[in-house]
């Protein structure tokens, strides 16, 4: 049985990886989890300097679902590659490092200085939500993805993926605009922004009045976007949004995402990662299934959502 | 100590005051908790996907039981409410650092409304002179918990019982002096104490409570403004779930 799939030229052990800011480095989830287990580490984004974060609350429970708005807190690229990587290289895992960044030339200098030694691949966040310059000034113009990651793409010596937004009106153009600007992939969904109100003191509950919101709640949403989106592109999709365990997986599997990632649900169960491995696998032999990439994009029926042409 | 995430089964869960359950769990890791550790605690309804936090009231290392006493808030405390002796509750801890025991001769414990159950704990633990200074809005809960552990001193809000006012107010309408405070309790209450201790010239400990979601240091999402540079980001923000939830009064601002 293989479930080995092929993203921009590495090879995953299987298709799971942890979806970004929900899993650190790994460090904490290591008590829990089996890294070497794991398709991919994907990192909490990591920024050219040291970033402080929002003011709390931080996150609030919704339906469902939660709302975060951390903004994006973590101790910059020095210390990621003093004392992250050292930990990460240590498994038999890929890495992949989310960049974060105020400026292009704050995600040019983080880019720059990530190679092979330090990382497998390299996730461009423009979709954060929670930080104004945050990337999201990027995300939502089609021909600001394009340029943005045609400007790294020369810089970059490890493949790109774009972390997409949701918060668009048609979210196969900027992945189209992705492929253009010539990612070796793409991944989505980022966080769908959001609000909650607490109606006895007739206060926002996060200290950043809006945050993203993630988690079961926004799987079908996050599902319908990964389907239009990898039917619109040429280039391996990264599915996530709300994926709990192998029954979700396999759906954004069939929908076309050749990787997909576990996030919120970490919160919800530490061993979530490894469930899901586990679920795909079992599904698998249930349904004699020898190789993975035989269920990506195996989804029928009539092609009638937008965006999909082919 | 490693942490776990178990199916814990539920020994008893009884309601002690209005809104407020005292609840006591079978889990050998757990049970071997330090004061002022915590457990987060799963709903089992699919649509509450956050644990809740909850601190370890106190421990039974000997018969592998802890216990948790916690204000029903909102729907994933009203559903923990209801589990009935037998059924379980999935439960991951012990989490954070606790109480840092040092030498002291005379103790100061302060707990205010649901902050309250960690000094139970504590207080078992203590095993210098203890002042044990609670908090109520109105109605008083755990405090024949204290019998035996020290003085217990009460202030209530409405004044139905001791103090008419706060903590703080009864600490100074009693004379109450020591050389190290412990406390827990809402924020405002713990501003209260930290200014009080800076009064006295004397350590505080205290327990803060934030939102969280991962409760293991990984998501960033509990911290509070520190002094010293943290251990994680190098930017003043110290995790509550990780490096605390216990900080020294001196080491945070709130």
């Amino acid at each position: 049985m293989n479930t080995s799939v092929n993203i921009a030229g590495v090879t995953f052990q299987n298709p799971v990886m942890t979806a970004s800011g929900t899993f650190g480095s790994g460090m904490e989830y290591s008590e829990f989890v089996d890294l070497n287990a794991l398709g991919a580490v994907v990192t909490k984004g990591v920024s050219n300097v040291p970033w402080k974060g929002n003011e709390t609350p931080r996150i609030a429970e919704t339906y469902g679902g939660m709302l975060n708005a951390i903004g994006l807190q973590n101790p910059g690229l020095d210390v990621f590659l003093e004392r992250d990587v050292p930990f990460l290289r240590k498994f038999n895992t890929n890495i992949i490092v989310n960049v974060c960044g105020k400026s292009t030339e704050d995600y040019v200098e983080v880019v720059e200085r990530l190679t092979k030694k330090e990382a497998d691949l390299l996730e461009i966040n423009i979709s954060c939500p929670n930080v104004k310059e945050g990337g999201i000034a990027f995300g939502q113009n089609p021909k600001m993805v394009e340029e943005i990651t045609r400007t790294l793409k020369k810089h970059a010596t490890l493949p790109l993926i774009m972390k997409l937004s949701p918060n668009v009106t048609d979210i196969t153009e900027t992945a189209k605009a992705a492929e253009a600007g010539g990612a070796d992939a793409i991944s989505l969904i980022n966080t769908l922004t959001g609000m909650k109100i607490d109606i006895n003191k007739r206060k926002f509950l996060l200290g950043n009045k809006t945050g993203g919101l993630s988690g079961p709640a926004i799987k079908p949403v996050a599902l319908r976007m990964v389907y239009q989106a990898s039917h619109s592109v040429s280039i391996p999709v990264i599915g996530m949004g709300g994926i709990c365990n192998g029954e979700d997986a396999l759906e954004f599997l069939m929908a076309g995402a050749t990787g997909i990632a576990v996030g919120t649900a970490n919160f919800m169960d530490p061993y979530a990662t490894i469930k899901t491995i586990v679920g795909i696998e079992s599904y698998m032999k249930k349904n004699q299934i020898e190789d993975i990439n035989d269920l990506i994009g195996c989804v029928e029926g009539k092609d009638t959502a937008s965006g999909c042409s082919n | 100590m490693n942490i776990v995430k178990q199916s814990a089964e539920v020994i008893r869960n009884v309601q002690i005051s209005e809104g407020v359950y005292d609840m006591w769990l079978k889990n050998m890791m757990i049970s071997q908790s330090a004061p002022g550790q915590f457990v987060s605690v799963y709903c089992k309804d699919g649509s509450r996907i956050l644990p809740r936090p909850i601190s370890i009231c106190e421990t039974d290392r000997q018969n592998k039981r802890f216990r948790l006493v916690y204000r029903v808030l909102g729907e994933g405390t009203k559903e923990l409410s209801k589990v009935k002796a037998g059924e379980t509750v999935d439960v991951m801890g012990p989490l954070g650092n606790g109480f840092t025991i040092s030498d002291c001769e005379h103790a100061i414990l302060i707990g205010g409304g649901i902050g309250i159950p960690p000094m139970v704990e504590l207080a078992k633990t203590l095993k210098c002179k203890k002042t044990v200074v609670l908090g109520f809005r109105d109605t008083i809960f755990l405090q024949n918990d204290f019998e035996g552990l020290g003085e217990v001193v009460i202030a209530t809000d409405d004044g139905s019982a001791g103090t008419k006012g706060t903590v703080i107010d009864a600490i100074n309408q009693n004379n109450i002096v020591g050389d190290m405070i412990f406390a827990c309790g809402p924020t405002p209450m713990l501003r209260g104490v930290k200014k009080l201790a800076e009064q006295m010239g004397i350590p505080a400990q205290l327990s803060l409570e934030e939102r969280m979601a991962c409760g293991i240091g990984a998501c960033l999402a509990c911290v509070c403004k520190s002094k010293e540079k943290d251990e994680h980001t190098n930017v003043n923000n110290k995790r509550i779930c990780k490096e605390g939830p216990v900080f020294f009064a001196h080491e945070i601002e709130l």
